[in-house]
């Protein structure tokens, strides 16, 4: 099997660059980088980074969801995530919790309940978005659903803004932040464990989701190619509503944990986080949920990185700046595919 | 057959898509003056190797020269060309740190170093857009080519009709070809701005002229129809004088009798002709409706899954096995 | 499919509309001067009668006008790029503010000494002399810019480019925010001279006269330009590229330059709003350019109607009535009158929310905005846009397929 020697830049068909080889090149290199990151951070910023990530990641699923399947960046995205936040806050805040609830039985119990009830009414909100707001415009050209997005954003900030004020609103940490586990010398507080810990099943159970199910072959083959999708009998509206309610519910419980984590939120969070979590699920790959995944946790780490360094406060313009430098040199981001390989 | 020269030479072409090569090393010229077919199964590599000729696509491998002149061929060391823009930038930039001048970086402020190093960078892009032949000689001599995009193709004289049609739906037919004479015309930006009286006469005369390409197509008196609004068969004509605006040396015509009845196909080739005798345009047309590539051509070449397997008049293309073959399968033993 | 509309004209004389129609078109500066020029004496008129003396005196209002007038100019600009050559720009207030820096460096003591040049203490009181040239500069600065921003990210798609200049939108005001030594970080820059013409001296904060006549004039000027531009054959790109690129560029169009123009344009005029804005404020902080900003604006066009530039000016003006004289006075209103719920209601706060509405609103229902472009009408309203056949197989992120 000779390729004809069209070119002399042509690849080496050889096992070098086999996938095998790629795949062992990206982990070694993404290795490197961790341990680099945690000793230049230490070990208490690294899981700071690993914790914000999490969120973000979470975040950016439902971004990337949606891209994925209608082509339209949802900005009001991060506002649902923020609406989470204080959703979460509210449950618990009117169940009487306002503190550290030390007892295990319950703090699972009030755990399971608000992930549950946060991410429902989130996915609900969701859906509602889409259908009021995105599904009459999908075919209209593609200015009217991204302002549209817009006015939806601002919407639910002022709804927000209206019930809790401009000011922060403080939220229930009720997993206690003074429970720790001691690795070496080193005091990493369990909710940081939690936070990851959910955020990984989260994303595992989402890739299986959309790799194994009816339902999720259903997402992924609409987002291929709708027209072809349904004509094989793929309800195209269910499965783009389902598509939200996931994302939401996502975004939802990235509300949950940040109030656990945090503490505190502001009706302006979805704004910013929601910029930023854009930035990861470009990072990653927009479309690949798996890269969403990975963006978030590098965004993750340039923002704490950026305060280790000393730039807190140039943090947000260094992720932004991120994105237009992905945007501008590789849009497929890193695990998309190689768009228009300048070939 | 070669007392003419060739308008357009494609020397081994080839794309590949991953590990699909979709045109394989085609070889392909077009006689200057003659109507050329391009046939071939679906599948057979012709749009692709449209998309290429058109510079939709950059190729694999391989070139294309129009008109005497390299404007397609693979890439080369294209990220160099930001290095271009960015460098006296940054040169000023070095220089004057290293000079002591407070320059952008150190505390004392923004100098006209750094205003400067702006300045470059806006120049460089004017002389992109103002001369862009200086340009990409430039850039050639640094060994960095930048193949061909459809704008430059049409400015080479190259102009081209939609398999799909893709006028301009809401603008009328005398506005979709003046979009078309858009590369003919002069008008700058100060012409816009000041409305000067040489703007003003050129919009005059192209007015004159687009309506004389929609006589010229068979269109006459439906100049200020809205595109959307014209018959199928109209809107065809519409893409083809809106491509003709240009004026193109070579003309490509992608399936350009899709569903038209038979008179109306009669009209089309009978156009196409006039194109030829006419106006003295080479045509290449990709066409399945076998009436009118044998009707019409000079030349037929055929393609099947990225090779070329048949080349010749539309008689000896249609007696050769290998076409047969390719459209019929082999005969049963 | 409605033919009704596209019916030729009746043969006969044409009626007094269509040839005041006609005239207006062939000699629109005419028309935009005559305009502007009616505009402009009726608003001072309305200003000094009941019942609008009722909410504040006429010097007020005039300097509310000019205000608006801000708004106007920022609405022309983003039109363009929005409305006329249909790329979503959702961070034009970094251009706004880039003008306003701009025109503070220039004009301001702290500027001056961060810049190494010497013209307010060579000017002294005629510093504000400089204005005038600023406006210039201050466009091409803010041009330069919007070029720089739009060379590497104008290929993208529409999304991404209303991301990128989302983020080029936060970043500008930080950087503005922490480049402390450079900028003044969050105490922004204060001493910018007011405008001076020989014969009038300085403008003052107690006159408003001067700044609205200038005013007048920017927007009279900007609107002929735009208008001229868009019935121009850099016009009729930008309408084709709006349409359907790939179709445009296969006729000719370099659709990035194309595209870049529109978006220096865009920025030039915000610029000028900034050169104007610093030197009725005399000072520039960070936090006057924030996405709200840029929000307003944008909703200004979209509500005033893309792609007319008179409409848009017209929703500019209004809504700004509306943010900073209606809700106000809404409120002033429910507390005297005692409404039991709407009394307690902060309407300035509600202001976004209604936007949001608005916006979402106008999206469903009436796309061309409340003065439609009539091109843009057909545009928005097409029952089944088909998707143009991109003869593309690979997934794209940039417009020309993969370049």
């Amino acid at each position: 099997m000779t390729a004809p020697a069209v070119n002399a830049a042509a690849p080496p068909a050889r096992s070098l660059s086999g996938p095998g080889a790629q795949l062992a090149v990206r982990f070694a290199v993404v290795g490197a980088l961790l341990i680099a990151a945690f000793v230049w951070m230490g070990a208490e910023q690294f899981v700071n980074a690993l914790t914000l990530g999490a969120i973000y990641a979470l975040v950016a699923l439902g971004y990337t969801m949606v891209y994925g399947i209608i082509e339209l960046i949802n900005f009001a995205h991060g506002d649902v995530f923020m609406v989470g936040t204080f959703v979460s806050l509210s449950l618990l805040t009117s169940l009487g919790f306002s503190g550290a609830v030390k007892d295990p039985v319950l703090l699972v119990v009030l755990l399971v309940g608000v992930f549950a009830f946060t991410m429902i009414a989130m996915g609900v909100v969701g859906v509602l978005i889409e259908r009021s707001a995105y599904r009459p415009l999908r075919n209209a050209p593609r200015l009217a659903p991204l302002i549209t997005a817009i006015g939806v954003s601002f919407i639910l900030q002022n709804i927000v803004q209206l019930f809790y004020g401009p000011f922060q609103t403080n939220a229930p940490q009720i997993f206690p932040t003074d429970w720790f586990i001691n690795v070496g010398e080193v005091q990493i507080p369990v909710l940081s464990f939690f936070v990851i810990g959910v955020a990984i099943a989260m994303m595992v159970s989402l890739q299986l989701f959309i790799g194994r199910t009816r339902l999720g072959r259903a997402m992924r083959s609409t987002a291929l190619d709708r027209d072809a999708a349904a004509l094989m009998g793929v309800n195209i509206n269910r499965t783009i509503a389902i598509t939200f309610f996931i994302g939401s519910a996502l975004a939802g419980a990235a509300g949950v944990t940040y109030g656990l984590q945090f503490g505190v939120t502001r009706f302006d969070l979805g704004f910013q986080a929601g910029l930023k979590a854009f930035t990861a699920a470009v990072l990653g790959g927009i479309g690949n949920t798996v890269g969403a995944a990975l963006g978030g946790f590098i965004i993750g780490f340039i923002e704490v990185g950026a305060a280790v360094a000393g730039y807190t406060r140039w943090g947000p313009a260094i992720v932004f700046a991120t994105l237009v430098i992905v945007l501008v040199f590789r849009p497929a981001g890193l695990l998309g595919q190689q768009v228009g390989e300048r070939a | 057959m070669s007392d003419r020269s060739d308008i357009l030479v494609a020397d081994k072409v080839t794309r590949r898509f991953g590990g699909l090569v979709a045109v394989n090393a085609i070889d392909f010229t077009i006689p200057e003056g003659t109507i050329v077919s391009l046939i071939g199964p679906n599948g057979a590599g012709k749009t692709t190797f449209f998309n290429v000729l058109l510079g939709i696509i950059d190729p694999t491998g391989g070139t294309i020269e129009f008109d005497g002149r390299q404007m397609i061929a693979r890439p080369r060391r294209v990220g160099l060309e930001s290095l271009v823009w960015v460098s006296p930038s940054i040169l000023i930039v070095l220089v004057s740190l290293a000079l002591g001048v407070t320059g952008v970086l150190s505390g004392g402020g923004i100098t006209l170093a750094g205003l400067a190093a702006v300045g470059f960078l806006i120049a460089t892009l004017l002389l992109a857009i103002v001369r862009p032949l200086w340009y990409q000689t430039f850039l050639l001599r640094l060994g960095i080519f930048r193949s061909a995009r459809p704008n430059d193709m049409v400015q080479a004289g190259v102009g081209r009709t939609f398999q799909n049609i893709r006028l301009f739906k809401n603008m009328t037919a005398v506005e979709n070809v003046l979009i078309g004479m858009h590369t003919q015309m002069r008008a700058t930006l100060a012409d816009g701005f000041l409305s000067t009286r040489r703007a003003r006469r050129e919009e005059d005369v192209a007015d004159r002229r687009a309506q004389e390409l929609l006589t010229l197509v068979g269109l006459r008196g439906i100049g200020n129809e809205l595109a959307k609004n014209l018959p199928y068969g109209d809107q065809r004509r519409l893409e083809i004088a809106r491509a003709l605006a240009s004026r193109p040396k070579l003309l490509l015509l992608d399936e350009p009798a899709a569903g038209m009845n038979p008179k109306e196909t009669q009209d089309l080739m009978k156009l196409i002709s006039r194109l030829r005798t006419d106006l003295g345009l080479t045509v290449l047309l990709i066409e399945h409706d076998m009436k009118v590539v044998m009707g019409i051509s000079d030349r037929v070449t055929v393609l099947d899954a990225g090779r070329k397997i048949a080349e010749g008049t539309p008689e000896e293309v249609r007696r050769d096995p290998k076409v047969i073959e390719a459209y019929l399968g082999t005969p049963a033993v | 499919m409605s033919v009704v509309q596209d019916l030729p004209a009746p043969q006969g004389t044409p009626g007094f509309r269509a040839r005041a129609a006609d005239f207006g078109g062939r000699h629109r500066s005419t028309t935009i001067i005559i305009g502007m020029a009616l505009v402009g004496a009726i608003l001072p008129v309305l200003a000094s009668v009941p019942p609008f003396t009722a909410f504040q005196n006429q010097a007020s209002w005039m300097d509310g006008f000019t205000n608006a007038g801000v708004f106007v100019l920022l609405a022309l600009g983003l039109n363009l790029v929005v409305g006329v050559a249909g790329l979503l720009d959702l961070g034009y207030a970094a251009f706004f503010a880039i003008g306003s820096y701009a025109y503070a460096y220039a004009a301001s003591p702290f500027g001056n000494e961060v810049l190494g040049i010497n013209i307010v203490a060579t000017l002294g009181d005629q510093a504000g002399l400089i204005f005038w040239p600023m406006l210039i500069i201050g466009a091409l600065v803010a041009a330069a810019f919007g070029i720089l921003l739009g060379a590497p990210t104008l290929r993208l798609r529409g999304d991404y480019l209303a991301i990128v200049t989302l983020g080029f939108g936060e970043i500008v005001p930080i950087v503005f925010l922490n480049a402390d030594a450079l900028t003044n970080g969050t105490n922004g820059i204060g001493g910018i001279a007011r405008p001076y013409l020989p014969g009038i001296g300085s403008f003052s904060a107690m006159n408003p006269w001067p700044y609205y006549v200038t005013m007048l004039v920017l927007v009279t000027v900007v609107m002929i330009f735009c208008y001229r531009l868009v019935g121009s054959r850099i016009g009729r790109a930008w309408e084709a590229i709006r349409e359907d690129e790939l179709a445009a560029a296969a006729n000719g169009i370099n659709t990035v330059t194309t595209k870049l123009l529109a978006f220096a344009l865009g920025a030039s005029t915000a610029g000028i709003a900034g050169v104007f804005n610093a030197s009725k404020l005399t000072v520039v902080s960070p936090d006057q350019f924030t996405f709200i900003i840029s929000f307003t604006v944008l909703a200004m066009v979209v509500l005033g109607g893309m792609g007319n530039f008179w409409g848009v000016a017209v929703g500019a003006f209004v809504i700004y009535s509306i943010n900073n004289v209606l809700l106000k006075t809404l409120n002033q209103f429910f507390d005297t009158v005692g409404v039991p719920i709407l009394k307690d209601i902060d309407f300035i706060q509600l202001q976004f929310l209604l936007y949001g509405i608005a916006l979402v609103a106008m999206m469903l229902l009436r796309p061309e905005g409340l003065f439609p472009n009539s091109r843009r009408k057909r545009e928005l309203h097409a029952e089944m846009t088909l998707p143009g056949e991109d003869e593309m197989t690979l997934p794209e992120v940039t417009e020309e397929g993969g370049r």
